[in-house]
């Protein structure tokens, strides 16, 4: 283990969080589920990108008073990369949900299991 | 010399055909693409009983407690599942431990292009709230492409969920708004006093992208909440009286194209060093900030389409 | 500022590990819900505003706006096919009193 696990609890936190989202994708079986789990996953990575460019005792990159120097603000980067992937990830939920409505729609269920039971039903395997 | 077209040759030329495929009257595609007309879908009673037990079967199976192969199967993948979920964890954790110290200033994250935009983003955007300054004029392109996601995922979700015109009306008032009470006096009270706050809020987060916190994402979809709630309350008759399938489609197109313009604009003056002719006004005042403003805007317009429109096609099946 | 991150970011992995644990799909889109919101705070503790104001409006708005209407329409159609199941014994009981 190296040292510095009691400074990056945040990280820890996003790795934790990762994690869960990644053994509800594995282990859940109802499709519903599986995308909560799935946007959990997305807020880790979210959580450890953007404690990447904290900086203790620095403010949010906003100029105030006309003071534009480094040692004020924080690390701009890593707010823009998230800000984008915030709203991409609505529309990804979006897009499974609405999978999901058709599925429901074409086989009356939301567990896995039965589905590709049905599907394989319908080949005549 | 100019004389007045006839309507046969009218009928001819382009701008008839883009004009009569804005207005709906007839597809562009139709009768040029192979297209399969969607239909709702209509079960007999013996479909639905075979479906039942079909189903039923199904369950059977995959549930079974005499087949001892699914059983060994589900407790080994549980099993395996469960140490790679636990194996991830650990090593996770461990590779966090090693990474610099957070909150340190001299990391290596925090290097020079931060202090390019931190130092001279003021001059160079013309912004004060740097995080829009960065994503909307030096990653203007990468924005680009992701409000290009946006616009393709409603498309993936219309291919899946939009239904016929035809069936919609035949569905006034039968899809899933039939088990809920039409106009809720406590949602319509409410809403009345909460959706013109609302809405000025997103207003005013999406024009003061480049002074404060917010700007076109954030604005977009404070928006796109507010026409949620006014829809719930209202009805979607009353919503389709200031936005329906048309303005839907030429807000959405027409702030892509405004985006992709101004975009390439600033693209190629800037990588060719020819001298740019947007101003960027005085700093910290409403109107100033070169591109950023326009595009704020755009992208406020396009997010919020978006929004009600998954809300709409999820709804109804229509905008 | 220490003891209150520590706070909500352990909020975040009860209500996580809660989600997992629900049997019921309404409440765990609720705890996804608040998930969500704890989220948007901690985006102000990290000091970046906008991210916390695009995740309140996305994350905690829209996103469990969207599952809601999915959870409805699947109850919906399974409705559906109850009315219908109902429809048919009516008129079976109708044809067999007549």
């Amino acid at each position: 283990m190296g040292a510095n696990l009691a400074a990056n609890y945040v990280q820890a936190v996003a790795m934790v969080l990762f994690v869960i989202g990644f053994a509800n994708l594995l282990l859940q079986k109802n499709l519903l589920k599986k995308i909560i789990g799935f946007n959990i996953m997305d807020s880790g990575t979210y959580l450890f990108l953007a404690d990447m460019g904290y900086i203790k005792g620095r403010v949010a990159p906003i100029v105030t008073d006309g003071i534009q120097e480094v040692e004020r603000y924080i690390n701009p980067i890593p707010s823009g990369l998230v800000l984008t992937g915030i709203v991409v990830s609505v529309s990804v939920t979006a897009l499974m949900l609405s999978l999901t409505v058709r599925l429901y729609k074409r086989y009356h269920s939301l567990d896995l299991d039965e589905i590709s039971m049905l599907i394989k039903k319908e080949k005549g395997v | 010399m100019s004389r007045r077209k006839t309507d046969e040759e009218y009928r001819q030329t382009g701008a008839f055909r883009f004009f009569r495929w804005l207005s709906g009257s007839k597809d562009a595609y139709i009768d040029t693409v192979e297209m399969k007309p969607q239909t709702e879908a209509v079960e007999t009673k013996e479909e639905e009983e075979r479906r039942e037990a079909e189903h039923k079967h199904a369950v059977e199976k995959a549930y079974d407690s005499n087949n001892r192969a699914i059983i060994v199967f589900n407790k080994i993948y549980r099993l395996v599942a469960a140490i790679f979920t636990v194996f991830l964890l650990v090593s996770l954790i461990y590779a966090v431990s090693y990474l610099p110290k957070i909150g340190d200033a001299d990391n290596a994250t925090s290097n020079e292009v931060a202090r390019r935009y931190i130092e001279n983003g003021v001059q160079e955007t013309g912004a004060v709230n740097i995080v829009s300054g960065m994503i909307l004029t030096y990653r203007a392109f990468d924005t680009f492409g992701e409000t290009n996601v946006l616009f393709i995922a409603t498309c993936c979700v219309m291919l899946m969920l939009m239904l016929d015109e035809k069936i919609l009306e035949k569905m006034d008032g039968r899809d899933d708004r039939r088990f809920e009470p039409k106009s809720d006096p406590i949602l319509k009270t409410m809403a009345s006093f909460l959706c013109p706050v609302i809405f000025i809020f997103a207003i005013y987060i999406l024009f003061n992208g480049h002074l404060s916190p917010g700007g076109g994402f954030s604005g977009g979809a404070v928006l796109g909440a507010g026409m949620i709630i006014y829809v719930n309350a209202f009805g979607f008759k009353n919503t389709q009286r200031f936005f329906n399938e048309t303005i839907y489609k030429i807000a959405k197109i027409s702030a892509l194209c405004m985006y992709g313009l101004i975009g390439s604009y600033f693209y190629i003056t800037g990588a060719n060093h020819i001298a740019n002719h947007i101003p960027l006004g005085k700093v910290g005042e409403l109107i100033s900030g070169g591109i950023i403003l326009p595009i704020n805007i755009v992208v406020g317009i396009e997010v919020a389409c978006t929004m009600y429109a998954f809300y709409a096609l999820f709804r109804r099946g229509g905008l | 500022m220490l003891v209150l991150t520590i706070m909500l970011l352990v909020f975040l992995i009860v209500c996580s590990v809660a989600v997992s644990f629900t049997k019921n799909l309404f409440n765990a889109m609720l705890i996804y819900m608040s998930f969500s919101l704890v989220m948007s705070i901690v985006w102000v503790i990290l000091e970046s505003p906008d991210l916390a104001i695009t995740e309140a409006a996305v994350g905690a708005g829209i996103t469990s706006v969207l599952f809601f209407i999915t959870l409805k329409k699947i109850r919906a159609i399974s409705l559906e096919d109850s009315d219908k199941h109902a429809d048919n014994m009516e008129n079976h009981k109708s044809e067999t009193l007549e």
